[in-house]
């Protein structure tokens, strides 16, 4: 790890990736403007797998996972991180290739690691989607998930689509040799004002924390679970002729609603009230809403070939 | 004679997976090609992470000529079964050609095709049809692409995968395919296209150690071909590559490799070049439990685990690269040491919080089972605990264990499961428990039943042997029956999701192998009686109460509801309620009937269901089933010890001539009994006497019976069952003796009485034993 190559902050390893993908004929994408728990859940991803037409995006998503929250204080873990998503439909067929490239370009040379592609199938239950693949252990770690799409949304999946997810935390921590995630250089560690990822997030850390864990007000979260969840049924069984005459089925305002759901799940799951049988009943809510909008999105012109 | 060489080159194959996938291509392509006709002399499958591979040997160039001749109706008969037959033979035609065609058959002319000759012929003096198929020889390349190309589409893989735009499925990705077949001459490539991949003679090596395209041109070239491109194709050689490489590590320390074959196999399928790397386990962490390095070890890092033998500790570790660098493997092992510390100092974290809790009693533990339900019908595993605690007290004095440190163990024996260390490695259940009742100042003995209450988990596994281990493990599993049999959960067919086959077999296999003598039947009938029949009982009181409450108030004429009240707005409206209520009522009584009624069935339904699952175990032993089924006829069949040494004297028995023949003598004289019983509609149990006997083979006869007799019933009473079989089969010569020279049934019917009734003091022998009418053979 000390070829001249090697990134100094968490930054430059998200500019490399961004960099590499685009020059790969990837659309950079922006995160997706609502709360979610993985970089799959951004409609790039979720509703641009299904349908004929051909993909290629890759783009940063902050994820949030309330029961992960160790108010700042874990080394790897917490309630609020980066996902790099790379998503190419229909998957090429260097894609594994493609991916190493990747790593070479963050600095990871595969001829002095371990890089391996070791089995491991991705079942979304919440999006009600499967794909297989691996996860990509670089000298014993895992470093990405590496998934051929087969159904999303109940749909199958045709092409299929390849998604590539980092987590960005751990795998730069590995390649920056940092021990404890708040001591990460976040911008460049020689700049007039150097930043760590702790300067930025270890008092959010701290507070998100505690309102996921204590505070949050759950009378009010299953409200809104059950406003989101209503509201999506409204949007997907509206007439999809406007009052202009227009055909506008809406797909993704019906999908941002199921997102929502899914994560006032999380923050009420964190809270811990929610029983292990009704877990099973709320995830199921959530795939219902996230397969409607699958069934809608597959019909509008953004998924024909 | 060529030989073939086929490679499927993907990207990386599942190492589960593997080992079934080289079995499964060898026996698709195989049998495709003797079912077409050809022969091989060997073949071999070989596996690594990116490819599978055939290697056939000695294949012939060219299928056989395929004959066969089949007969058909006769010529003279039906023309409609003749059209049917001509048209099996392949001809298909307008009605008029067939009637031409049998015309001329029948003229005694002959009907051919490219590959058939029909004809008459005559068997018997018949005139039939028959017709000759000779399917030509078919040149091997052309068999072996169908075949591969069924192979490939039908592929039973556990799991497979559509990608890009295709719709091929195969476990991953299928990049290229190798297919020759090569002799003396040289080699070619099988013309071949599978979703449009074409067949080559092309293959590639080591991911990144040599990553380009080379040609081969047959086994032994690809073989080395791959080698030097940092490849070894053999899995067996990998196997045994790691374990050596691992081994010399570890000598050089002084250490030992924990053998571990599983983790073995599943590491040699991840790598296709294994270079060994030896790791020290960090001294913070080496004070916790052993089988907690190893399980995180194993599990998330697939290391091996390395012990000292001066300590007995675990140590080290060896992780297995699939590459070898300039720097020797230092940055590999820098890495796979950072990750493994953040796994132990996770593990340790758990650890050292667990200690706290279980030294302070392990009383939040036993609150959060409150809220784990164990099942919707039978409560949370806090109420399984109170279950089986009852069942190891009760228990504990026929295993000779002391019934309160039974009831602590069973209490404690479930309590890891709210530990941090058993949330995180769920396979550690038991394991943990037994380091934290220790903590928790517990004695050896409950600690232990901790660990081993769960076992055995399977036919193989060690059956506990401890008093206080044997009463929580059997009071855990027979909770587990009783329960699901309450509940009318009881596995069906192939589903059998809450393992009660295998509780079951652990039940059998504690009771043989502890020889616990119990009633199954009461221990079960007891906790039906104690935990579930009290709480049925009660359904349907709410609905009764309800009932009795409203025609209280109706038989005060002078009651009038009021809405605010009751709900109701009259007298007439109040009576329509008591009528929904009433049905309501009896309802929930029926239902409460029906349960009771099951519950009252549960015991024998159970016992019959571990007699099956005794069955399997002692067929596993070698004891024919119905020498099963002539035992479990007798009393007391639900003291399983019994039946197992009953069964097993019996089947010893009947391994000799003597057993064997006697079997015949009890058989013979039951069936002669039996249909003199139903024809005089008597019973014949009593009176033989000897004075009415007339040869000196029927008094030799009742002689016997005399010493045999008390001899049987002393061996039963004191349980000593191959006594009693050789008690009885020394009946087997005067039983035969009597047989070959006495008619039974004669005509004077005093001697006859006599006769029937010494018949059944030979019955009455047998059935001291066993029910030998169930008895084959």
């Amino acid at each position: 790890m000390t070829s001249p190559n090697r990134p100094r902050s968490f930054q430059e390893i998200i500019l490399r990736l961004q960099n590499y993908w685009a020059a790969q004929g990837c659309a950079v994408l922006q995160p997706y403007d609502m709360e979610v728990g993985a970089g799959t859940f951004h409609p790039a991803t979720t509703l641009r797998a299904l349908g004929g037409r051909s993909w290629a995006a890759a783009y940063v998503q902050p994820s949030r996972r309330p029961t992960d929250g160790r108010y700042g204080e874990n080394p790897n873990r917490l309630q609020h991180y980066y996902q790099y998503q790379v998503i190419i439909k229909p998957s090429p067929a260097n894609l594994q290739d493609l991916y190493l490239g990747s790593l070479r370009a963050i600095g990871l040379d595969p001829m002095i690691h371990d890089v391996r592609f070791v089995e491991d199938d991705w079942e979304s239950p919440t999006l009600g989607a499967w794909g297989l693949g691996w996860e990509v252990w670089c000298d014993g770690m895992e470093v990405s998930q590496f998934t051929y799409f087969q159904q999303v949304g109940g749909h199958d999946c045709r092409p299929v689509s390849g998604e590539l997810t980092y987590g960005l935390e751990r795998l730069a921590m590995y390649v920056l040799g940092v021990e404890h995630v708040m001591d990460m250089p976040f911008n460049d560690p020689e700049a007039p004002i150097p930043l760590t990822y702790g300067d930025i997030f270890r008092q959010t850390e701290r507070e998100y924390s505690r309102w996921n864990f204590d505070v949050a007000d759950t009378d009010t979260l299953f409200q809104h679970f059950k406003d989101a969840e209503a509201e999506c049924a409204r949007i997907l069984s509206a007439d999809p002729v406007d009052g202009a005459g227009r055909t506008i089925p809406m797909a993704h305002p019906a999908y941002d609603q199921a997102i929502k759901a899914s994560h006032i799940f999380n923050l009420l799951d964190a809270r811990g009230v929610i029983s292990v049988t009704e877990r099973q009943a709320y995830i199921g809510r959530v795939r219902a809403l996230a397969k409607a909008c699958a069934d809608l999105f597959v019909t509008t012109d953004a998924a024909q070939a | 004679m060529p030989d073939l060489l086929i490679e499927l080159f993907s990207e990386e194959i599942p190492a589960r997976m593997q080992a079934r996938a080289r079995e499964d291509l060898k026996k698709l392509v195989t049998d495709g090609l003797v079912n077409a006709g050809l022969t091989y002399a060997s073949a071999g499958a070989f596996s690594t992470p990116r490819r599978l591979t055939l290697a056939i040997e000695g294949l012939t160039a060219q299928s056989a000529v395929l004959r066969e001749e089949k007969k058909g109706p006769p010529i003279d008969g039906r023309d409609e079964a003749i059209i049917g037959f001509l048209r099996g033979a392949g001809f298909e035609a307008e009605p008029k050609w067939y009637a031409e065609r049998i015309q001329s058959l029948r003229d005694g002319n002959v009907l051919t095709s490219d590959y058939v000759l029909v004809r008459v012929g005559e068997q018997k003096g018949k005139r039939f049809l028959f017709a000759g198929f000779e399917y030509p020889g078919r040149p091997a390349a052309e068999i072996v692409a169908e075949v591969l190309d069924a192979t490939i589409r039908n592929f039973p893989w556990p799991k497979s995968m559509r990608w890009g735009a295709g719709s091929l499925r195969w476990v991953r990705p299928l990049h290229s395919i190798l297919c020759l077949l090569s002799d003396e001459a040289g080699a070619t490539v099988v013309p071949l296209t599978v979703e449009g991949i074409a067949a080559g003679n092309t293959t590639r090596g080591h991911r990144f150690l040599s990553p380009d395209a080379f040609t081969v041109t047959g086994f032994d070239d690809y073989a080395a071909k791959l080698r030097r491109a940092h490849v070894i194709l053999d899995s067996h050689e990998r196997e045994e590559a790691i374990r050596q490489g691992a081994e010399n590590l570890a000598f050089a320390r002084g250490w030992q490799i924990v053998p571990d074959d599983t983790l073995l196999s599943e590491v040699a399928g991840l790598v296709e070049w294994p270079v060994p790397l030896m790791g020290v386990i960090e001294q913070r962490f080496l004070d916790l439990p052993p089988e907690v390095l190893q399980t995180s070890m194993k599990e998330h890092q697939k290391f091996f685990s390395a012990r000292n033998p001066k300590t007995g500790r675990i140590e080290g570790f060896v992780t297995v690269a699939n590459i070898e660098t300039p720097d020797d493997g230092a940055t590999i092992l820098a890495g796979n040491q950072r990750v493994l510390a953040a796994r132990l100092s996770d593990a340790a974290f758990f650890w050292e919080n667990d200690l706290r809790e279980a030294k302070a009693g392990m009383g939040a533990w036993a609150e959060g089972l409150k809220s784990v339900t164990f099942h919707n019908k039978l409560g949370s595993q806090a109420d399984r605990i109170e279950r089986i605690a009852a069942l190891a007290r009760e228990i504990a004095p026929l295993v000779g264990a002391d019934a309160d440190q039974a009831e602590q163990a069973a209490r404690l024996a479930k309590l890891d499961l709210r530990s941090a260390m058993v949330g995180e490695f769920p396979e550690l259940q038991g394991t943990m428990g037994r380091y934290y009742a220790l903590a928790a100042g517990q004695p050896e003995a409950v600690a232990d039943a901790a660990r081993d209450h769960y076992s055995p988990l399977g036919p193989s596994d060690d059956v506990p042997t401890a008093p206080v281990s044997v009463a929580v493990a059997l009071a855990d599993k027979i909770d587990t029956l009783t329960g699901f049999w309450a509940i009318d959960e009881k596995p069906t067919g192939s589903k059998d999701p809450y393992a009660l086959r295998r509780a079951a077999l652990g039940v059998i296999r504690l009771v043989l192998g502890n020889k616990v003598r119990l009633s199954t039947k009461e221990v079960v009938e007891q906790t039906i009686l104690r935990e579930f029949i009290p709480p049925a009982q009660t359904l349907g009181q709410n609905e009764s109460a309800k009932v009795d409450s409203l025609e209280r108030k109706l038989a005060d004429l002078n009651w009038h509801p009021t809405l605010l009240g009751s709900g109701l707005a009259s007298r007439s409206d109040a009576e329509a309620e008591l009528m929904t209520l009433k049905a309501e009522a009896e309802e929930a009584v029926a239902h409460r009937d029906n349960v009771l009624a099951r519950l009252a069935a549960a015991p024998a339904d159970l016992l019959s269901f571990l007699h099956d699952r005794l069955k399997v175990h002692l067929r596993d032993q070698g004891i024919r089933h119905d020498i099963i089924d002539a035992v479990l006829a007798q009393l007391g069949n639900d003291d399983l010890v019994l039946v197992a040494r009953r069964a097993t004297a019996l089947n010893a028995m009947l391994q000799t001539e003597d057993g064997r023949n006697l079997t015949q003598g009890l058989k013979r004289a039951g069936n002669i009994l039996a249909q003199a019983e139903d024809k005089d509609g008597v019973e014949y149990s009593f009176g033989a006497d000897v004075k009415f006997a007339e040869t000196k083979e029927e008094r030799a006869l009742f002689a016997a019976l005399d010493t045999a007799e008390p001899a049987i019933k002393q061996a039963i009473a004191a349980e000593d069952f191959p006594a009693a079989m050789t008690a009885i089969a020394r009946l087997r010569s005067p039983i035969d003796a009597f047989f070959d020279t006495v008619q039974v049934n004669t005509d004077h019917q005093i001697v006859r009485r006599n006769r029937l009734n010494l018949l059944h003091r030979i019955r009455a022998a047998g059935q001291q034993i066993a029910d030998f009418t169930k008895v084959e053979g």
